[in-house]
Protein backbone atom coordinates (compact mmCIF):
# COMPACT_ATOMS: atom_id res chain seq x y z
CA UNK A 1 0.00 0.00 0.00
CA UNK A 2 1.18 3.42 -0.33
CA UNK A 3 1.82 6.41 2.21
CA UNK A 4 -1.47 8.51 2.56
CA UNK A 5 1.70 11.27 3.04
CA UNK A 6 2.60 10.81 -1.22
CA UNK A 7 -0.46 11.35 -2.37
CA UNK A 8 -0.77 14.43 -0.35
CA UNK A 9 2.54 15.94 -1.33
CA UNK A 10 1.32 15.09 -5.32
CA UNK A 11 -1.91 17.09 -4.36
CA UNK A 12 -0.43 19.72 -3.30
CA UNK A 13 2.54 20.31 -5.90
CA UNK A 14 -0.05 19.78 -8.36
CA UNK A 15 -2.86 22.43 -7.42
CA UNK A 16 0.52 24.60 -6.11
CA UNK A 17 1.91 23.78 -10.21
CA UNK A 18 -1.34 24.22 -12.08
CA UNK A 19 -2.32 27.67 -9.26
CA UNK A 20 -5.65 26.45 -9.26
CA UNK A 21 -7.85 23.78 -8.21
CA UNK A 22 -9.35 22.07 -5.17
CA UNK A 23 -6.92 21.48 -1.95
CA UNK A 24 -9.36 21.07 1.10
CA UNK A 25 -11.84 18.36 -0.67
CA UNK A 26 -8.72 16.42 -1.93
CA UNK A 27 -6.75 16.19 1.27
CA UNK A 28 -10.08 14.92 2.88
CA UNK A 29 -10.30 12.03 0.30
CA UNK A 30 -7.13 10.91 0.51
CA UNK A 31 -7.62 7.00 2.35
CA UNK A 32 -10.83 6.67 1.14
CA UNK A 33 -8.82 6.45 -2.39
CA UNK A 34 -6.26 4.43 -1.11
CA UNK A 35 -8.42 1.71 0.04
CA UNK A 36 -10.50 1.41 -2.70
CA UNK A 37 -7.54 1.27 -5.38
CA UNK A 38 -5.00 -0.87 -3.24
CA UNK A 39 -7.63 -3.29 -1.08
CA UNK A 40 -11.26 -2.76 -2.00
CA UNK A 41 -11.39 -2.36 -6.10
CA UNK A 42 -10.72 -5.35 -8.76
CA UNK A 43 -8.85 -3.31 -10.99
CA UNK A 44 -5.77 -4.03 -13.45
CA UNK A 45 -3.89 -1.27 -14.44
CA UNK A 46 -2.83 -2.97 -17.33
CA UNK A 47 -5.89 -3.29 -19.05
CA UNK A 48 -7.73 -0.18 -17.86
CA UNK A 49 -11.08 -1.25 -19.80
CA UNK A 50 -11.43 -4.41 -18.50
CA UNK A 51 -15.17 -4.98 -18.45
CA UNK A 52 -15.52 -7.01 -15.24
CA UNK A 53 -13.54 -4.12 -13.28
CA UNK A 54 -14.86 -2.36 -10.55
CA UNK A 55 -15.77 1.38 -10.98
CA UNK A 56 -15.28 4.56 -9.05
CA UNK A 57 -17.42 7.52 -10.29
CA UNK A 58 -16.23 10.31 -8.40
CA UNK A 59 -18.97 12.54 -8.16
CA UNK A 60 -17.50 15.36 -6.14
CA UNK A 61 -15.27 15.77 -9.35
CA UNK A 62 -13.45 18.78 -7.86
CA UNK A 63 -11.34 16.28 -6.23
CA UNK A 64 -9.46 15.08 -9.09
CA UNK A 65 -5.95 15.86 -7.95
CA UNK A 66 -6.27 13.08 -5.50
CA UNK A 67 -7.76 10.66 -7.87
CA UNK A 68 -4.95 11.28 -10.49
CA UNK A 69 -2.61 10.89 -7.86
CA UNK A 70 -3.64 7.42 -6.72
CA UNK A 71 -3.95 6.14 -10.25
CA UNK A 72 -0.50 7.43 -11.28
CA UNK A 73 0.74 5.56 -8.41
CA UNK A 74 -1.32 2.73 -8.84
CA UNK A 75 0.28 2.27 -12.32
CA UNK A 76 -2.34 3.86 -14.75
CA UNK A 77 0.01 6.46 -16.24
CA UNK A 78 3.50 8.08 -15.50
CA UNK A 79 3.77 10.01 -12.47
CA UNK A 80 5.62 12.32 -14.66
CA UNK A 81 2.29 13.75 -16.10
CA UNK A 82 1.31 14.69 -12.48
CA UNK A 83 2.95 18.08 -12.67
CA UNK A 84 0.80 18.91 -16.01
CA UNK A 85 -3.02 19.30 -13.90
CA UNK A 86 -5.17 21.86 -15.36
CA UNK A 87 -2.45 22.81 -18.40
CA UNK A 88 -3.98 22.82 -21.83
CA UNK A 89 -3.07 19.43 -24.03
CA UNK A 90 -2.77 17.32 -20.68
CA UNK A 91 -5.26 14.96 -19.81
CA UNK A 92 -5.17 15.92 -16.23
CA UNK A 93 -8.07 18.42 -16.51
CA UNK A 94 -9.29 20.46 -13.90
CA UNK A 95 -12.30 17.75 -13.47
CA UNK A 96 -12.68 14.18 -14.39
CA UNK A 97 -12.86 13.80 -18.28
CA UNK A 98 -13.02 10.09 -19.20
CA UNK A 99 -11.47 10.12 -22.30
CA UNK A 100 -8.52 12.34 -22.14
CA UNK A 101 -7.04 10.06 -19.20
CA UNK A 102 -6.67 6.20 -18.67
CA UNK A 103 -7.85 4.56 -15.72
CA UNK A 104 -11.21 6.91 -15.28
CA UNK A 105 -14.23 5.21 -15.39
CA UNK A 106 -16.72 8.35 -15.62
CA UNK A 107 -16.30 12.26 -16.63
CA UNK A 108 -17.49 14.03 -13.44
CA UNK A 109 -18.20 17.70 -12.13
CA UNK A 110 -21.13 19.23 -12.24
CA UNK A 111 -22.72 17.99 -8.97
CA UNK A 112 -25.01 15.51 -8.09
CA UNK A 113 -24.99 13.02 -11.07
CA UNK A 114 -22.80 10.78 -10.09
CA UNK A 115 -25.40 8.53 -7.89
CA UNK A 116 -27.68 8.18 -10.40
CA UNK A 117 -24.67 7.65 -12.84
CA UNK A 118 -23.06 5.38 -10.92
CA UNK A 119 -26.61 3.07 -10.34
CA UNK A 120 -26.80 3.36 -13.94
CA UNK A 121 -23.57 1.71 -14.23
CA UNK A 122 -24.15 -0.61 -12.07
CA UNK A 123 -27.76 -1.73 -13.24
CA UNK A 124 -25.95 -2.62 -16.85
CA UNK A 125 -23.06 -4.65 -15.20
CA UNK A 126 -26.21 -6.89 -12.89
CA UNK A 127 -28.20 -7.32 -16.10
CA UNK A 128 -24.95 -8.45 -17.70
CA UNK A 129 -24.47 -10.36 -14.90
CA UNK A 130 -20.94 -9.24 -13.96
CA UNK A 131 -19.32 -9.53 -10.99
CA UNK A 132 -18.50 -5.90 -10.91
CA UNK A 133 -19.08 -3.91 -8.63
CA UNK A 134 -19.91 0.60 -8.86
CA UNK A 135 -18.18 3.12 -6.11
CA UNK A 136 -19.67 6.40 -5.67
CA UNK A 137 -17.47 8.94 -3.87
CA UNK A 138 -19.91 11.87 -2.93
CA UNK A 139 -18.93 15.18 -1.18
CA UNK A 140 -21.33 16.25 2.11
CA UNK A 141 -22.27 19.74 0.55
CA UNK A 142 -23.05 17.82 -2.90
CA UNK A 143 -26.37 16.13 -0.92
CA UNK A 144 -27.38 19.43 -1.46
CA UNK A 145 -28.49 18.74 -4.76
CA UNK A 146 -32.08 17.62 -4.93
CA UNK A 147 -31.05 15.05 -7.55
CA UNK A 148 -28.64 12.93 -5.48
CA UNK A 149 -31.82 12.27 -3.25
CA UNK A 150 -33.72 10.97 -6.38
CA UNK A 151 -31.06 8.42 -7.24
CA UNK A 152 -31.03 7.54 -3.08
CA UNK A 153 -34.71 6.82 -3.47
CA UNK A 154 -34.10 4.22 -6.91
CA UNK A 155 -31.30 2.31 -6.03
CA UNK A 156 -33.08 0.86 -2.89
CA UNK A 157 -36.50 0.57 -4.96
CA UNK A 158 -34.54 -1.19 -7.71
CA UNK A 159 -32.85 -3.78 -4.91
CA UNK A 160 -29.45 -2.58 -6.47
CA UNK A 161 -26.49 -4.01 -4.01
CA UNK A 162 -23.45 -4.12 -6.14
CA UNK A 163 -22.87 -0.07 -5.95
CA UNK A 164 -21.48 1.23 -2.71
CA UNK A 165 -21.88 4.92 -1.73
CA UNK A 166 -19.22 6.70 -0.08
CA UNK A 167 -19.85 10.23 1.95
CA UNK A 168 -16.69 12.59 2.54
CA UNK A 169 -18.12 14.04 4.94
CA UNK A 170 -15.92 16.72 5.47
CA UNK A 171 -18.32 19.44 7.06
CA UNK A 172 -17.31 22.61 4.87
CA UNK A 173 -18.42 23.33 1.06
CA UNK A 174 -17.77 26.24 -1.20
CA UNK A 175 -18.90 29.39 1.20
CA UNK A 176 -18.72 27.69 4.79
CA UNK A 177 -19.67 25.15 7.05
CA UNK A 178 -22.03 22.84 5.84
CA UNK A 179 -23.95 23.10 9.01
CA UNK A 180 -24.13 26.61 8.61
CA UNK A 181 -25.48 26.59 4.82
CA UNK A 182 -27.63 24.13 4.54
CA UNK A 183 -27.47 21.11 7.78
CA UNK A 184 -27.56 17.45 6.59
CA UNK A 185 -28.34 16.19 9.94
CA UNK A 186 -29.61 13.92 10.92
CA UNK A 187 -27.93 12.57 8.16
CA UNK A 188 -27.68 8.83 8.51
CA UNK A 189 -31.61 9.02 9.56
CA UNK A 190 -32.04 10.79 6.01
CA UNK A 191 -30.42 7.75 3.90
CA UNK A 192 -32.19 4.91 6.55
CA UNK A 193 -35.89 6.32 6.19
CA UNK A 194 -34.69 5.70 1.77
CA UNK A 195 -34.39 2.36 2.62
CA UNK A 196 -30.13 2.32 2.97
CA UNK A 197 -27.90 0.72 5.67
CA UNK A 198 -25.66 3.36 6.55
CA UNK A 199 -22.09 2.95 8.57
CA UNK A 200 -19.86 5.51 9.39
CA UNK A 201 -15.80 5.17 10.22
CA UNK A 202 -12.98 7.29 10.68
CA UNK A 203 -12.32 8.20 6.51
CA UNK A 204 -8.39 8.87 7.80
CA UNK A 205 -8.03 5.68 9.12
CA UNK A 206 -7.10 2.71 6.82
CA UNK A 207 -8.41 0.27 9.13
CA UNK A 208 -11.40 1.53 10.28
CA UNK A 209 -12.19 1.59 6.76
CA UNK A 210 -11.39 -1.86 5.93
CA UNK A 211 -13.85 -2.77 8.52
CA UNK A 212 -16.88 -0.41 7.25
CA UNK A 213 -16.08 -1.51 3.63
CA UNK A 214 -16.83 -5.42 4.71
CA UNK A 215 -19.97 -4.13 6.45
CA UNK A 216 -22.99 -7.27 5.33
CA UNK A 217 -26.25 -6.14 4.18
CA UNK A 218 -28.75 -7.28 1.56
CA UNK A 219 -29.55 -2.97 1.36
CA UNK A 220 -27.59 -1.07 -0.45
CA UNK A 221 -24.91 0.41 1.67
CA UNK A 222 -23.90 3.89 2.16
CA UNK A 223 -20.34 4.76 4.23
CA UNK A 224 -20.28 8.31 5.77
CA UNK A 225 -16.54 8.66 6.38
CA UNK A 226 -16.15 11.48 9.00
CA UNK A 227 -12.95 13.32 7.17
CA UNK A 228 -11.63 16.66 7.61
CA UNK A 229 -11.22 19.15 4.96
CA UNK A 230 -7.74 20.02 4.37
CA UNK A 231 -6.50 17.08 6.19
CA UNK A 232 -2.71 17.14 7.14
CA UNK A 233 -2.65 20.97 6.45
CA UNK A 234 -2.64 22.60 9.63
CA UNK A 235 -3.41 25.75 8.22
CA UNK A 236 -5.78 24.33 5.41
CA UNK A 237 -7.93 22.18 7.59
CA UNK A 238 -12.01 22.92 8.58
CA UNK A 239 -11.44 26.44 6.51
CA UNK A 240 -13.91 27.07 3.33
CA UNK A 241 -11.26 29.40 2.13
CA UNK A 242 -8.96 26.18 1.27
CA UNK A 243 -11.77 24.64 -0.60
CA UNK A 244 -10.47 25.35 -4.03
CA UNK A 245 -7.51 27.97 -3.74
CA UNK A 246 -3.77 26.98 -4.51
CA UNK A 247 -1.33 27.20 -2.23
CA UNK A 248 1.86 29.99 -3.54
CA UNK A 249 5.38 28.89 -2.93
CA UNK A 250 6.04 29.75 0.55
CA UNK A 251 2.43 28.07 1.63
CA UNK A 252 3.47 25.04 -0.30
CA UNK A 253 6.57 24.42 1.62
CA UNK A 254 5.12 25.11 5.35
CA UNK A 255 2.37 22.62 3.74
CA UNK A 256 5.12 19.81 3.06
CA UNK A 257 7.17 20.01 6.13
CA UNK A 258 3.78 20.32 7.94
CA UNK A 259 3.00 16.60 6.61
CA UNK A 260 4.08 13.27 8.16
CA UNK B 1 -53.42 10.03 -39.82
CA UNK B 2 -51.49 8.12 -36.60
CA UNK B 3 -49.71 10.58 -34.22
CA UNK B 4 -45.77 9.75 -34.48
CA UNK B 5 -45.26 8.78 -31.06
CA UNK B 6 -47.01 5.32 -32.46
CA UNK B 7 -44.36 5.36 -34.83
CA UNK B 8 -42.41 5.74 -32.01
CA UNK B 9 -43.22 2.74 -30.14
CA UNK B 10 -43.64 0.10 -32.80
CA UNK B 11 -39.37 1.91 -33.72
CA UNK B 12 -38.58 0.63 -30.31
CA UNK B 13 -40.07 -2.60 -30.45
CA UNK B 14 -37.60 -3.79 -33.54
CA UNK B 15 -35.24 -2.02 -31.86
CA UNK B 16 -35.44 -3.96 -28.86
CA UNK B 17 -35.55 -7.25 -30.98
CA UNK B 18 -32.68 -6.51 -33.09
CA UNK B 19 -30.28 -5.29 -30.29
CA UNK B 20 -30.38 -6.92 -27.00
CA UNK B 21 -28.51 -3.94 -25.92
CA UNK B 22 -31.42 -1.68 -26.08
CA UNK B 23 -33.09 -1.39 -22.79
CA UNK B 24 -36.18 1.40 -22.10
CA UNK B 25 -36.25 3.36 -19.10
CA UNK B 26 -39.92 5.77 -18.56
CA UNK B 27 -40.21 8.73 -15.97
CA UNK B 28 -43.83 7.33 -15.26
CA UNK B 29 -45.61 7.86 -18.22
CA UNK B 30 -45.48 4.52 -20.09
CA UNK B 31 -49.19 4.78 -20.58
CA UNK B 32 -48.94 8.04 -22.24
CA UNK B 33 -45.73 7.26 -24.18
CA UNK B 34 -47.18 4.01 -24.98
CA UNK B 35 -43.38 2.09 -23.85
CA UNK B 36 -46.16 -0.22 -21.80
CA UNK B 37 -45.71 -2.28 -25.00
CA UNK B 38 -42.17 -2.44 -24.47
CA UNK B 39 -42.43 -3.51 -20.85
CA UNK B 40 -44.74 -6.38 -21.96
CA UNK B 41 -42.67 -7.34 -24.79
CA UNK B 42 -39.15 -7.22 -22.63
CA UNK B 43 -39.95 -7.36 -19.09
CA UNK B 44 -36.42 -7.32 -17.66
CA UNK B 45 -35.27 -4.42 -20.08
CA UNK B 46 -37.85 -1.78 -19.00
CA UNK B 47 -37.65 0.24 -16.03
CA UNK B 48 -39.79 2.77 -15.03
CA UNK B 49 -38.00 5.49 -12.55
CA UNK B 50 -41.01 7.50 -11.56
CA UNK B 51 -40.99 11.28 -11.69
CA UNK B 52 -36.95 11.51 -11.27
CA UNK B 53 -36.09 13.28 -14.87
CA UNK B 54 -32.50 13.96 -13.55
CA UNK B 55 -32.00 10.37 -12.46
CA UNK B 56 -33.66 8.40 -15.29
CA UNK B 57 -31.04 10.68 -17.42
CA UNK B 58 -28.26 10.05 -15.26
CA UNK B 59 -28.89 6.33 -14.78
CA UNK B 60 -29.13 5.58 -18.72
CA UNK B 61 -25.23 7.66 -18.84
CA UNK B 62 -24.48 4.65 -16.68
CA UNK B 63 -26.16 1.68 -18.57
CA UNK B 64 -24.65 3.46 -21.79
CA UNK B 65 -21.26 3.20 -19.75
CA UNK B 66 -22.02 -0.62 -18.88
CA UNK B 67 -22.30 -1.00 -23.08
CA UNK B 68 -26.18 -1.09 -23.32
CA UNK B 69 -28.43 2.00 -25.48
CA UNK B 70 -30.48 3.04 -23.12
CA UNK B 71 -33.82 4.84 -24.60
CA UNK B 72 -35.71 7.30 -22.12
CA UNK B 73 -38.69 8.67 -22.38
CA UNK B 74 -41.41 11.06 -21.30
CA UNK B 75 -42.55 14.74 -22.02
CA UNK B 76 -40.53 16.69 -24.46
CA UNK B 77 -40.56 20.06 -21.75
CA UNK B 78 -39.49 17.27 -19.16
CA UNK B 79 -36.93 14.85 -21.63
CA UNK B 80 -34.47 17.86 -22.61
CA UNK B 81 -35.27 20.43 -20.11
CA UNK B 82 -35.89 19.03 -16.65
CA UNK B 83 -32.66 17.27 -16.74
CA UNK B 84 -30.77 19.52 -19.51
CA UNK B 85 -27.44 19.64 -17.30
CA UNK B 86 -27.09 15.57 -17.23
CA UNK B 87 -27.96 15.41 -20.95
CA UNK B 88 -25.12 17.94 -21.88
CA UNK B 89 -22.48 17.46 -18.37
CA UNK B 90 -22.37 13.81 -18.48
CA UNK B 91 -24.31 12.32 -21.50
CA UNK B 92 -23.11 14.27 -24.15
CA UNK B 93 -19.95 15.54 -22.57
CA UNK B 94 -18.95 11.92 -22.52
CA UNK B 95 -20.97 11.04 -25.90
CA UNK B 96 -22.28 8.14 -24.64
CA UNK B 97 -25.18 6.32 -26.87
CA UNK B 98 -28.01 7.21 -24.86
CA UNK B 99 -31.36 7.71 -26.92
CA UNK B 100 -33.62 10.58 -25.43
CA UNK B 101 -37.63 10.36 -26.83
CA UNK B 102 -39.29 13.94 -26.53
CA UNK B 103 -42.80 12.81 -26.83
CA UNK B 104 -45.99 15.36 -27.51
CA UNK B 105 -43.43 17.73 -28.41
CA UNK B 106 -44.42 21.25 -29.80
CA UNK B 107 -48.22 21.72 -29.33
CA UNK B 108 -49.09 18.26 -30.00
CA UNK B 109 -50.50 18.11 -26.16
CA UNK B 110 -53.24 21.01 -26.65
CA UNK B 111 -55.12 20.80 -23.23
CA UNK B 112 -52.69 20.52 -21.06
CA UNK B 113 -51.32 24.13 -21.88
CA UNK B 114 -48.38 25.67 -21.63
CA UNK B 115 -46.82 23.82 -19.05
CA UNK B 116 -46.36 20.40 -20.86
CA UNK B 117 -46.20 22.28 -24.64
CA UNK B 118 -42.61 22.11 -25.44
CA UNK B 119 -41.71 24.93 -27.86
CA UNK B 120 -37.97 24.79 -26.67
CA UNK B 121 -36.50 21.38 -26.92
CA UNK B 122 -34.62 21.26 -30.41
CA UNK B 123 -33.06 24.37 -29.17
CA UNK B 124 -31.57 23.19 -25.86
CA UNK B 125 -30.68 19.99 -27.70
CA UNK B 126 -29.61 21.50 -30.45
CA UNK B 127 -26.51 23.51 -28.93
CA UNK B 128 -25.06 20.91 -27.44
CA UNK B 129 -21.96 19.29 -28.69
CA UNK B 130 -22.17 15.33 -30.02
CA UNK B 131 -26.10 15.56 -29.90
CA UNK B 132 -28.09 14.00 -33.04
CA UNK B 133 -31.13 15.83 -33.08
CA UNK B 134 -34.37 14.41 -35.57
CA UNK B 135 -37.70 15.60 -35.49
CA UNK B 136 -39.24 12.97 -37.96
CA UNK B 137 -42.76 14.14 -39.70
CA UNK B 138 -45.00 11.30 -39.51
CA UNK B 139 -45.03 7.81 -37.91
CA UNK B 140 -43.49 5.71 -40.49
CA UNK B 141 -40.37 8.12 -40.45
CA UNK B 142 -40.50 7.96 -36.49
CA UNK B 143 -40.05 4.29 -36.63
CA UNK B 144 -37.32 4.46 -38.89
CA UNK B 145 -35.43 7.36 -36.75
CA UNK B 146 -35.47 5.10 -33.76
CA UNK B 147 -33.59 2.52 -35.96
CA UNK B 148 -31.40 4.82 -37.53
CA UNK B 149 -30.37 5.97 -33.72
CA UNK B 150 -28.86 2.25 -33.41
CA UNK B 151 -26.34 3.00 -35.78
CA UNK B 152 -25.59 6.27 -34.34
CA UNK B 153 -22.54 6.81 -32.08
CA UNK B 154 -23.36 8.89 -29.52
CA UNK B 155 -26.69 10.23 -27.88
CA UNK B 156 -29.45 11.07 -29.88
CA UNK B 157 -32.38 13.11 -29.13
CA UNK B 158 -36.19 12.60 -31.26
CA UNK B 159 -38.66 14.69 -30.84
CA UNK B 160 -42.32 13.54 -31.57
CA UNK B 161 -46.03 14.00 -30.87
CA UNK B 162 -49.01 12.86 -29.72
CA UNK B 163 -51.70 14.52 -31.97
CA UNK B 164 -52.48 12.12 -34.96
CA UNK B 165 -50.91 13.97 -38.36
CA UNK B 166 -51.60 12.95 -42.06
CA UNK B 167 -49.22 10.48 -43.00
CA UNK B 168 -46.63 10.91 -45.53
CA UNK B 169 -44.03 8.61 -45.54
CA UNK B 170 -43.38 4.93 -47.27
CA UNK B 171 -42.83 2.29 -44.26
CA UNK B 172 -39.83 1.32 -45.54
CA UNK B 173 -38.32 5.03 -45.91
CA UNK B 174 -35.23 4.90 -44.09
CA UNK B 175 -34.16 8.24 -41.91
CA UNK B 176 -30.21 8.94 -42.02
CA UNK B 177 -28.43 11.60 -40.39
CA UNK B 178 -27.46 14.72 -42.08
CA UNK B 179 -29.88 14.03 -44.65
CA UNK B 180 -33.21 15.44 -45.46
CA UNK B 181 -36.23 15.06 -48.01
CA UNK B 182 -37.06 17.15 -50.97
CA UNK B 183 -40.56 16.24 -51.23
CA UNK B 184 -41.70 18.58 -54.14
CA UNK B 185 -39.72 20.62 -56.10
CA UNK B 186 -41.00 24.72 -57.37
CA UNK B 187 -39.13 27.32 -58.47
CA UNK B 188 -41.20 30.17 -56.78
CA UNK B 189 -40.21 29.69 -53.26
CA UNK B 190 -38.63 26.74 -50.92
CA UNK B 191 -40.27 25.83 -47.63
CA UNK B 192 -38.13 23.63 -45.41
CA UNK B 193 -40.09 22.17 -42.24
CA UNK B 194 -40.03 19.59 -39.75
CA UNK B 195 -42.15 17.25 -37.72
CA UNK B 196 -45.81 17.85 -37.80
CA UNK B 197 -45.63 21.50 -40.24
CA UNK B 198 -44.19 19.33 -43.42
CA UNK B 199 -47.88 18.42 -43.92
CA UNK B 200 -48.98 21.50 -43.13
CA UNK B 201 -46.25 22.54 -45.78
CA UNK B 202 -47.38 20.43 -48.82
CA UNK B 203 -51.03 21.37 -48.01
CA UNK B 204 -49.52 24.98 -48.44
CA UNK B 205 -48.18 23.86 -51.74
CA UNK B 206 -51.47 22.58 -53.02
CA UNK B 207 -52.93 25.71 -51.87
CA UNK B 208 -50.14 27.92 -53.57
CA UNK B 209 -50.26 25.32 -56.48
CA UNK B 210 -54.03 26.38 -57.35
CA UNK B 211 -53.09 30.01 -57.67
CA UNK B 212 -49.84 29.33 -59.88
CA UNK B 213 -47.13 29.65 -57.07
CA UNK B 214 -44.87 26.39 -57.28
CA UNK B 215 -42.82 26.53 -54.60
CA UNK B 216 -40.03 23.91 -52.99
CA UNK B 217 -41.05 21.51 -49.63
CA UNK B 218 -38.05 20.17 -47.97
CA UNK B 219 -38.55 18.03 -44.70
CA UNK B 220 -35.03 18.39 -42.61
CA UNK B 221 -35.51 15.79 -40.03
CA UNK B 222 -32.35 15.67 -39.17
CA UNK B 223 -31.80 19.00 -37.49
CA UNK B 224 -28.53 18.24 -36.40
CA UNK B 225 -26.23 17.49 -38.54
CA UNK B 226 -28.14 19.52 -40.90
CA UNK B 227 -28.69 18.59 -44.45
CA UNK B 228 -26.68 21.70 -45.78
CA UNK B 229 -26.64 20.24 -49.28
CA UNK B 230 -30.53 20.22 -49.76
CA UNK B 231 -30.19 23.51 -48.18
CA UNK B 232 -27.53 25.15 -50.76
CA UNK B 233 -29.73 23.60 -53.30
CA UNK B 234 -32.36 25.17 -52.56
CA UNK B 235 -31.17 28.29 -51.92
CA UNK B 236 -29.93 28.35 -55.59
CA UNK B 237 -33.45 27.14 -56.68
CA UNK B 238 -35.02 30.00 -55.49
CA UNK B 239 -34.88 33.90 -53.72
CA UNK B 240 -37.13 33.36 -50.57
CA UNK B 241 -36.93 30.22 -47.98
CA UNK B 242 -39.36 29.87 -45.57
CA UNK B 243 -39.12 28.16 -42.23
CA UNK B 244 -41.69 26.04 -40.66
CA UNK B 245 -41.84 24.93 -37.08
CA UNK B 246 -43.85 23.60 -34.13
CA UNK B 247 -41.55 25.32 -31.97
CA UNK B 248 -39.56 28.76 -30.75
CA UNK B 249 -38.39 30.23 -34.11
CA UNK B 250 -35.23 31.15 -31.84
CA UNK B 251 -33.10 28.41 -31.72
CA UNK B 252 -35.49 26.22 -33.66
CA UNK B 253 -35.25 24.97 -37.20
CA UNK B 254 -35.09 28.43 -38.17
CA UNK B 255 -32.31 29.44 -35.45
CA UNK B 256 -30.44 26.42 -37.35
CA UNK B 257 -31.41 26.92 -41.68
CA UNK B 258 -30.39 30.92 -40.61
CA UNK B 259 -26.65 30.06 -39.46
CA UNK B 260 -25.77 27.83 -42.28
CA UNK B 261 -27.11 30.28 -44.58
CA UNK B 262 -25.75 33.30 -43.11
CA UNK B 263 -22.86 32.35 -43.66
CA UNK B 264 -22.69 30.34 -46.49
CA UNK B 265 -25.07 31.62 -49.31
CA UNK B 266 -27.31 34.58 -47.64
CA UNK B 267 -30.64 34.45 -48.84
CA UNK B 268 -34.25 35.90 -47.51
CA UNK B 269 -35.52 34.04 -45.02
CA UNK B 270 -38.88 34.01 -43.20
CA UNK B 271 -39.30 32.10 -40.06
CA UNK B 272 -43.57 30.54 -39.74
CA UNK B 273 -43.24 28.95 -36.01
CA UNK B 274 -44.02 30.52 -32.22
CA UNK B 275 -42.60 34.33 -31.73
CA UNK B 276 -41.47 34.40 -28.30
CA UNK B 277 -44.84 33.14 -25.90
CA UNK B 278 -45.48 29.95 -24.93
CA UNK B 279 -49.06 27.71 -25.92
CA UNK B 280 -52.16 27.87 -23.79
CA UNK B 281 -54.79 25.09 -23.80
CA UNK B 282 -57.43 24.11 -26.29
CA UNK B 283 -57.54 21.40 -29.02
CA UNK B 284 -53.53 20.84 -30.65
CA UNK B 285 -55.58 22.78 -34.06
CA UNK B 286 -57.03 25.69 -31.91
CA UNK B 287 -53.60 25.79 -29.92
CA UNK B 288 -51.68 25.83 -33.88
CA UNK B 289 -54.06 28.51 -35.37
CA UNK B 290 -53.75 30.68 -31.63
CA UNK B 291 -49.84 30.53 -32.71
CA UNK B 292 -49.89 30.85 -36.21
CA UNK B 293 -48.24 27.43 -37.13
CA UNK B 294 -50.90 26.15 -39.97
CA UNK B 295 -51.25 25.45 -43.65
CA UNK B 296 -53.18 28.97 -44.55
CA UNK B 297 -50.57 31.12 -41.90
CA UNK B 298 -47.53 29.55 -44.44
CA UNK B 299 -49.31 30.17 -48.13
CA UNK B 300 -49.73 33.47 -46.98
CA UNK B 301 -45.78 33.84 -45.80
CA UNK B 302 -45.24 32.56 -49.11
CA UNK B 303 -47.39 35.17 -50.83
CA UNK B 304 -45.91 38.19 -48.87
CA UNK B 305 -43.07 37.39 -49.53
CA UNK B 306 -43.74 36.81 -53.25
CA UNK B 307 -45.10 40.20 -52.94
CA UNK B 308 -42.47 41.87 -51.30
Amino acid sequence: MISPKVIREDILRMIHSAGSGHPGGSLSLVEILIHLYWKEMRIDPDNPQWEDRDRLVLSKGHGAPALYSILARRGFFSTDKLDTLRKFGSGLEGHPHMQSLPGLDCSTGSLGQGLGIAAGLALGLSIRKSPARVFCILGDGELQEGSIWESAMSIPSLKQTNLIAIVDRNHVQLDDAVKRIMPLEPLADKWRAFGWTVATCDGHDLTDLERVFSTVTDRPLVIIAETVKGKGVSFMENLAMWHGKAPDDRQLQKALEELE
Amino acid sequence: MRATREGYIEGLLEAGERDSRVIVVDGDVSRSTGTTAFRKKFPERFFNLGIAEQNMAEYCAGLALAGFIPFYSTYAVFAAGRAWDQIRTSICNMNLNVRIGGAHGGTSVGPDGSTHQALEDIAITRVLPNMTVLVPADASQTRQAVLASLEIDGPVYIRYGRNPIPEIYDRNKSVVPGKGHLLQEGGHASIIAVGAMVASSLEAARTLSKKGIDVSVADMVSIKPLDTDLIRHLAGSSEVIITAEDHQIAGGLFGAVAEYLSVSCPRRIIPVGVQDRFGCSGTPEEVMVHCGLTAEAIAEKVEEALIN
